[in-house]
């Protein structure tokens, strides 16, 4: 059963189209990230997702209507909207108590095992524990929620790098179990590339890119190319090509290990590349004639 | 556009899904009133402070001019119920204002719609505030000031209960008076105010007050009448009893309709039906309204 599916999934506010009928269908015990500028619709996507927005066209999620289920649906998905959502009048025990008391599969306990790892007083308010301390409590809340679905957007936007990446520890260590589907937004790629099996760029209200973290590593190389084999490499029609420190690195899609291997040094590239890379190019072409 | 699940063997969700408890409507509402004290608690604080100050004001007039004491007993009583009971008319309003603004503002609609519960209960939740709760919460604050200033006045002089009205059955007006009026006949207003409060862009006060106010106006000009400012009055100073027993003191009058009297008011009916409509434009407005 596939997780999130939408088929022709529309949304316009007056004359701006946020989201261009896009097709997505995201399975069940995978995480996806959904790479997109600002302004490109993922906010749109995840707001029809949640059932928080009405939407033109099919979509399903876990099996229901989001938008006339949400309650239901919110069952069994959860989501963090950014930071800061927190009622900041919000103690922490009243959040333990207001979950369990109108949760079904919140576990109290579980909540209360994270938060032990944490510096937060069960007594403080929300608005007294600094930024990290609030998302990690919204992650406690969130983790002991035994769902199928997580969605996450922009979840660590303002937190400093050692909040962001125990964010995320947490996340696959303590969370994710290959049972369950997460479906994470943020602009810092590159940290969670190593989190991900599936990562789809969205550009414009349409859908530019999407494979599994497998196939990306199988099809993509970056070679720093050695000064006099540059013709020869272009020769090959990188995707994209950018100066370091004067020598060009280019990015090859589907081309063989070996014959890159013999051009310069070759390196992993980050999905961040991939990504300017592939907006880039749809920039050049004609609007949406990347998909 | 379809990510395969090469991946991920897919297991089947159904075998992981735990045991979840089972939420039943009642404590799903529960938990959202709590949650609403928790959050509002001028809820119990302004009226608490109300009794307190006038308590401390009976006091010092009892101790100031004692001879006093006697006269015209049952009028402080009288009062400190009508203050307390303003207080959560006031409080009310400026409840019900910010119940479904606030939240858009300060964007936490986000977190409360993460959880699975319905806007309808949301919203009845919220307007089970000045329908049940500060009723009820009124009646108790004012039952005990009465009680505590009861004390006071006799124990300077043991003996001398307000003849003319037994305490229980002013206690027991005063309930029949807060349940009817300040929930059930106001229910309209507070209804308003709620759907104001779920719509307005900012302002919500304004909004609330301004339409009205317009009407008023535009009626006053095109046709040189005040019908919707009579309705308005009407409505705030409540079911109006009989005449004949308009002269009697203050607490007679307010609880003066008997309840035959007072449901077979239209109304009551109307009142009720307009703040279903209310209520109902509130639960969709919620459902699409974003944060501001």
């Amino acid at each position: 059963m596939a997780c999130i599916e939408a088929r022709g999934l529309r949304k316009a506010f007056g004359t701006t189209i946020a989201v261009d009928s896009i097709d997505l269908r995201v399975e069940e015990g995978h995480i996806l990230g959904l790479i997109g500028p600002n302004g490109a619709g993922k906010t749109t996507v995840f707001n029809a997702i949640l059932g928080l927005t009405p939407y033109q066209g099919e979509l399903k999620v876990l099996g229901r209507d989001p938008w006339t289920q949400r309650d239901q649906l919110m069952r069994d998905a959860c989501f963090i909207a950014d930071v800061a959502v927190l009622p900041r009048w919000m103690r922490v025990c009243q959040g333990l108590d207001y979950f369990a008391g109108v949760h079904p599969r919140f576990d109290r306990a579980k909540a209360e095992g994270f938060l032990a790892k944490t510096t937060i007083q069960r007594n403080s308010r929300v608005r007294e524990l600094s930024k990290g301390m609030v998302a990690q409590l919204h992650l406690a809340l969130v983790m002991a929620i035994d769902a199928k679905l997580l969605v996450l957007d922009e979840p660590t936007l303002g937190l400093d790098i050692l909040f962001r990446k125990q964010f995320y520890d947490s996340l696959l260590n303590d969370y994710f179990d290959r049972s369950r589907t997460i479906v994470v937004t943020t602009h810092q790629v590159e940290e969670i590339q190593d989190v991900l099996t599936d990562v789809m760029f969205i550009n414009r209200g349409r859908i530019v890119f999407d494979c599994s973290m497998e196939e990306f590593e199988r099809r993509y190389l970056e070679v720093m190319v050695n000064p006099e084999n540059i013709a020869a490499a272009r020769a090959l029609k990188p995707i994209y090509e950018r100066q370091v420190f004067g020598r060009g690195i280019l990015l090859f899609d589907g081309v063989e290990r070996q014959q890159l291997a013999a051009l310069g040094d070759l390196r992993k590239p980050s999905v961040a590349d991939l990504f300017v890379a592939v907006l880039s190019n749809q920039s050049g072409a004609a609007q949406g004639g990347a998909r | 556009m379809s990510t395969p699940s090469n991946t991920v063997s897919g297991i089947p969700v159904e075998s992981q899904a735990g045991a979840a408890a089972v939420i039943t409507a009642g404590r799903r509402m529960y938990w959202s009133v709590r949650r609403e004290l928790w959050e509002y608690r001028s809820i119990y604080i302004a009226p608490l402070a109300a009794a307190g100050l006038f308590l401390l004001a009976f006091v010092t007039g009892l101790t100031l001019s004692p001879a006093h004491r006697h006269e015209g007993l049952d009028t402080p009583y009288v009062f400190a119920a009508a203050l307390i009971m303003g207080t959560g008319f006031i409080v009310g309003i400026f409840y019900t204002l910010d119940a479904l603004y606030g939240e858009r503002r300060d964007r936490s609609i986000l977190f409360w719609k993460s959880l699975p519960v319905s806007d309808l209960t949301t919203v009845l939740s919220k307007f089970c505030i000045p329908l049940v709760i500060l009723p009820l919460l009124t009646f108790a604050i004012a039952l005990v000031t009465q009680f505590v200033m009861l004390l006071l006045s006799s124990g300077f002089s043991v003996g001398p209960l307000g003849a003319r009205m037994s305490f229980f059955h002013m206690s027991l007006m005063l309930l029949y008076h807060i349940l009817t009026v300040h929930g059930l006949w106001y229910a309209p207003i507070y209804a308003w105010l709620l759907l104001v409060s779920a719509w307005a862009p900012r302002a919500p006060f304004l909004w609330a007050f301004l339409p009205p106010f317009v009407i008023w106006g535009v009626e006053r000009i095109a046709f040189r009448t005040s019908h919707f400012l009579a309705m308005l009055q009407y409505r705030v100073t409540g079911p109006e009893p009989p005449t004949t027993v308009r002269s009697g003191n203050l607490m007679e009058m307010i609880s003066a309709l008997t309840p035959a009297q007072f449901f077979r008011t239209p109304g009551l009916w109307g009142g009720l039906a307009l703040a279903a409509i209310f209520l109902a434009a509130a639960v969709r407005l919620r459902r699409n309204r974003e944060p501001i």
